[in-house]
């Protein structure tokens, strides 16, 4: 196998600096995983909160609570506040710890980026929440900031295009890492094709970062230039074209939904075997499905400009385009559930939010599919059938495989087991009224409910009235979450857990070798053994 | 000390957080001074500064690990990853706006004019329109302006960035061969032919400014030509800032024929800025 570095000298043994300070200076790829998923947590809760102000305006027909700029700035900060503060860097956060354990690396490859990579993420973040309190609002305009409605914003424009930069920076530095550590610094004998999917899907979202963050970059700088330089980019007085922000916008923003899902299926091939206890049906075709979604995402974005009046044979080809994202798609599906056909299944909490974020997923997947379709998509655009199918995908999706690997790593993490009681009544809790909270607006959308609007007709009243009532038990559902995380690193249940925490685990992953919680290094010397269980 | 087979992992980093401090009080600075605040400038000269004591002594820093054996293989394996993604990922910002120009020229100006199904556009909205490239648009917006020639100025431009590209090379064989002279004055080579670029440049924006009426005001030929070749001009000034480093680090007596990562890197980000240069002076100047 390989040459081991029999002992590893001096500078591997440092601690932790003392104090805060640990936290503001550490290069280590746990202090940083665990900040950036502090700081995702805590994000959750902040565009969390937006969301009930959404919805308790939308509660009742007329207007309650705020004015319609505060109510369009709501939707707006909600969107970037849950994208780019909470769900992205969730998941890097979860890079961080997993990826060196699951590899068998001592650390992130490049760790000093690292540490700035999160300095930036919260930099941008705090760039945008200031916006709030600007003259003339936060930005109102919907996250995907078109001119020539978003150059009406006030004060906030320059801040809020600033913060995109700076999270395009941090990404960007998050991206590059992940993929020097991937290919620099595995253990010998990790092939590729022994890599945990976890790890692959991170990989294939890494290039799409890489490819995707310079592009919102420079359509925000031309929103800038065009406000504020004279130029004309947006402008047809000028010969430029406000459908060509769109075009960029979108070539930028479909990967990037796609970088929010890669990575959940990612977590959720690595849980749904551990307690289906086999290994991950169609490992191989799970990867190919990953490239070639990832592959695909860069060549359909204009399906989200069906109505801006494109030539027929772009509809058309967007349009087929689109439809064959549910081939890899529908791979996956099958292989999820293949892998729990006849294993000896248990139902802990990770697993519930795994078959459940595989039913619901499904669910936002299918009216994806039926948005393809470029006639149907003119009625459906701009309505809340389009809000119903992208929270499918993004709540009970990506946010629920972020609760399942809370749940799931928790333990690994801290080396204490969480309340199973409570995770359950979370998991229950959660299921339930995300359903009640996101389906009726499928009804709302199909009757002509438009998207973005603080007021609606009465025809609408009822399913506004339980959308917001889901809304409300889904909120306060997710502070049990809270509670639970807090509670299990102050000691949990009391139960000592062991290193593999999970029956078997470490037959699937490396970091069920390492004692819970792990050392601070993770593997100074590599490991000799590379579990194969879920190939 | 560390074995060539260790991965050296720093503890306690500094630099990133104040780097951080320095590019968002820049930014946030910038923006105050576009809504119009007083304070702005400031704030931007302080993050500069603050930015670029980040930049001084995190190379130091780095630098001084390197000369001192720290990094192993794997480890300058990890820096040229990095680097090239990087450069990868500046190639997707380019390709943004040369996407622009491109999409300008071929369908939107097209479009106004009333090509293919848009006659009804042409017809209701700007009817005097004729569609031809260079062009502000219907508005006329910038008022009258002349077009930039490519064989003037940007020709030589274009031969000076060339030559820099090779002398570039010949410094780098100059390494590999272990002559310390020819290192140093390929390098220097190399920084002064980007400064003289730079210049040029700068010679032609005012040209532009003052005697052709043409601005970044001057409607979509205005924009996308000075927003192309003002950001690869504003690259160009980074790729001399890292060639000069590289340079005084030479001079120093650092870099061997066998380690020297910042060398190679400062080259690959020239000639990524050379292949750029190539780019805009086909698609911006010629065509």
């Amino acid at each position: 196998m390989s040459a081991v570095v029999a002992e590893h000298d001096d500078h591997h043994d440092h601690g932790p600096a003392k104090g805060l300070l640990r936290w503001v200076i550490t290069t280590n790829h746990k202090d940083i995983g665990t900040l950036y998923l502090l700081f995702a947590l805590a994000m959750f809760f902040v565009g969390g909160a937006m969301a009930m102000v959404i919805r308790a305006e939308l509660f009742e027909p007329g207007m309650q609570f705020v004015n319609p700029q505060f109510f369009n700035s709501m939707t707006t900060m909600h969107a970037l506040v849950m994208v780019f503060g909470a769900v992205m860097p969730a998941f890097v956060g979860l890079a961080n710890w997993m990826i060196p354990m699951m590899i068998g690396a001592p650390d992130m490859a490049l760790p000093r980026m690292n540490n700035m990579s999160f300095w930036m993420l919260v930099a941008g973040v705090l760039l945008l929440a200031s916006t709030l309190f600007m003259e003339g609002g936060a930005p109102a305009s919907g996250w995907t900031l078109y001119p020539p409605l978003v150059l009406q914003t006030g004060k906030a424009l320059p801040f809020a295009i600033f913060s995109v930069h700076l999270l395009g920076i941090s990404s960007i530095m998050g991206a590059i890492n992940i993929i020097a550590t991937i290919f620099n610094m595995r253990a010998p004998g990790m092939t590729l094709m022994k890599m945990p999917m976890f790890v692959w899907t991170w990989l294939i979202t890494a290039f799409l970062l890489i490819a995707i963050m310079p592009v919102f970059a420079g359509a925000v700088t031309m929103l800038l230039t065009d406000k504020f330089f004279h130029t004309s980019f947006f402008d047809a007085a000028g010969g430029g074209d406000p459908v060509l922000y769109q075009h960029i916008f979108w070539f930028f923003g479909h990967p990037e939904v796609y970088v929010m899902i890669l990575p959940t299926f990612g977590v959720a091939s690595t849980i749904i075997p551990v307690f289906a206890r086999k290994p991950l049906f169609g490992y191989s075709s799970m990867v190919y499905a990953t490239a070639s979604i990832a592959f695909l995402s860069f060549i359909v974005w204009a399906h989200h400009m069906f109505t801006v009046g494109m030539p027929i044979a772009g509809e058309l080809y967007f349009m087929y385009a689109t439809m064959l994202i549910a081939i890899p798609t529908g791979v996956k599906v099958f292989n999820w559930t293949a892998t729990m056909w006849k294993g000896s299944m248990t139902f802990e909490t990770p697993m519930l939010f795994s078959i459940a974020f595989v039913v619901l997923f499904t669910m936002g997947g299918f009216t994806g599919l039926m948005m393809s379709v470029a006639p149907v998509d003119f009625q459906y655009h701009d309505t809340y059938f389009i809000v119903a199918h992208f929270h499918y995908t993004l709540v009970p999706a990506s946010v629920f495989i972020l609760m399942a690997a809370g749940y799931f790593w928790l333990p690994k993490w801290t080396g204490h087991m969480y309340d199973e009681r409570i995770g359950r009544l979370h998991f229950w809790l959660s299921v339930v009224s995300v359903n009640i909270l996101f389906f009726p607006q499928h009804f709302l959308g199909l009757a002509g409910m438009p998207r973005r609007i603080p007021d609606y007709a009465v025809q609408f009243a009822d399913w506004n009235m339980i959308s917001s009532i889901g809304g409300f038990i889904f909120g306060a559902s997710q502070l049990l979450f809270l509670y639970i995380v807090i509670d299990t690193i102050k000691g949990g249940t009391g139960e000592k857990v062991t290193d593999e925490v999970w029956e078997d685990a470490a037959k699937h992953s490396l970091e069920w070798t390492l004692p819970s919680p792990p050392p601070y290094h993770s593997f100074t010397t590599p490991p000799t053994v590379i579990p194969t269980e879920h190939i | 000390m560390s074995t060539s087979n260790e991965y050296y992992i720093p503890h306690k980093a500094t630099w990133p957080v104040i780097g951080t401090a320095g590019l968002v009080m820049m930014l946030a600075g910038f923006a105050n001074y576009l809504n119009g605040a007083a304070a702005g400038s400031a704030w931007m000269a302080l993050g500069l500064t603050v930015f670029i004591v980040m930049l001084a002594g995190w190379f130091t820093l780095q630098a001084g690990e390197s000369e001192s054996g720290m990094y192993s293989t794997q480890v300058g394996i990890s820096y040229r990853m990095g680097m090239m993604w990087f450069i990868f990922s500046e190639i997707m910002f380019f390709a943004v706006f040369f996407g622009t120009l491109w999409y300008t020229r071929n369908l939107s100006v097209p479009w106004l004019g009333g090509e293919g199904t848009r006659a009804a556009t042409k017809e209701m909205l700007w009817p005097t329109f004729e569609a031809v490239w260079p062009t502000n648009g219907p508005g006329k917006v910038g008022g009258e302006f002349e077009p930039m020639g490519a064989w003037g100025l940007p020709f030589l431009n274009t031969l000076i960035l060339l030559t820099s590209g090779v002398t570039c090379t010949w410094a780098h064989h100059g390494l590999l061969a272990k002559n310390r002279d020819q290192l140093i004055k390929g390098l220097a080579a190399t920084v002064g032919l980007g400064l003289l670029f730079v210049s040029f440049q700068a010679f032609e924006y005012h040209e532009a400014y003052t005697e052709m009426g043409l601005t970044l005001g001057s409607g979509i030929y205005g924009s996308t030509f000075f927003m192309l070749t003002g950001f690869h001009g504003f690259h160009v000034c980074i790729g001399a800032i890292i060639l000069s480093v590289v340079l005084f680090r030479s001079w120093k007596g650092h870099f061997k024929p066998e380690n020297h990562f910042a060398f190679e890197a400062a080259a690959w980000y020239w000639h990524f800025v050379d292949v750029v240069w190539l780019g805009l002076f086909v698609f911006v100047y010629v065509i």
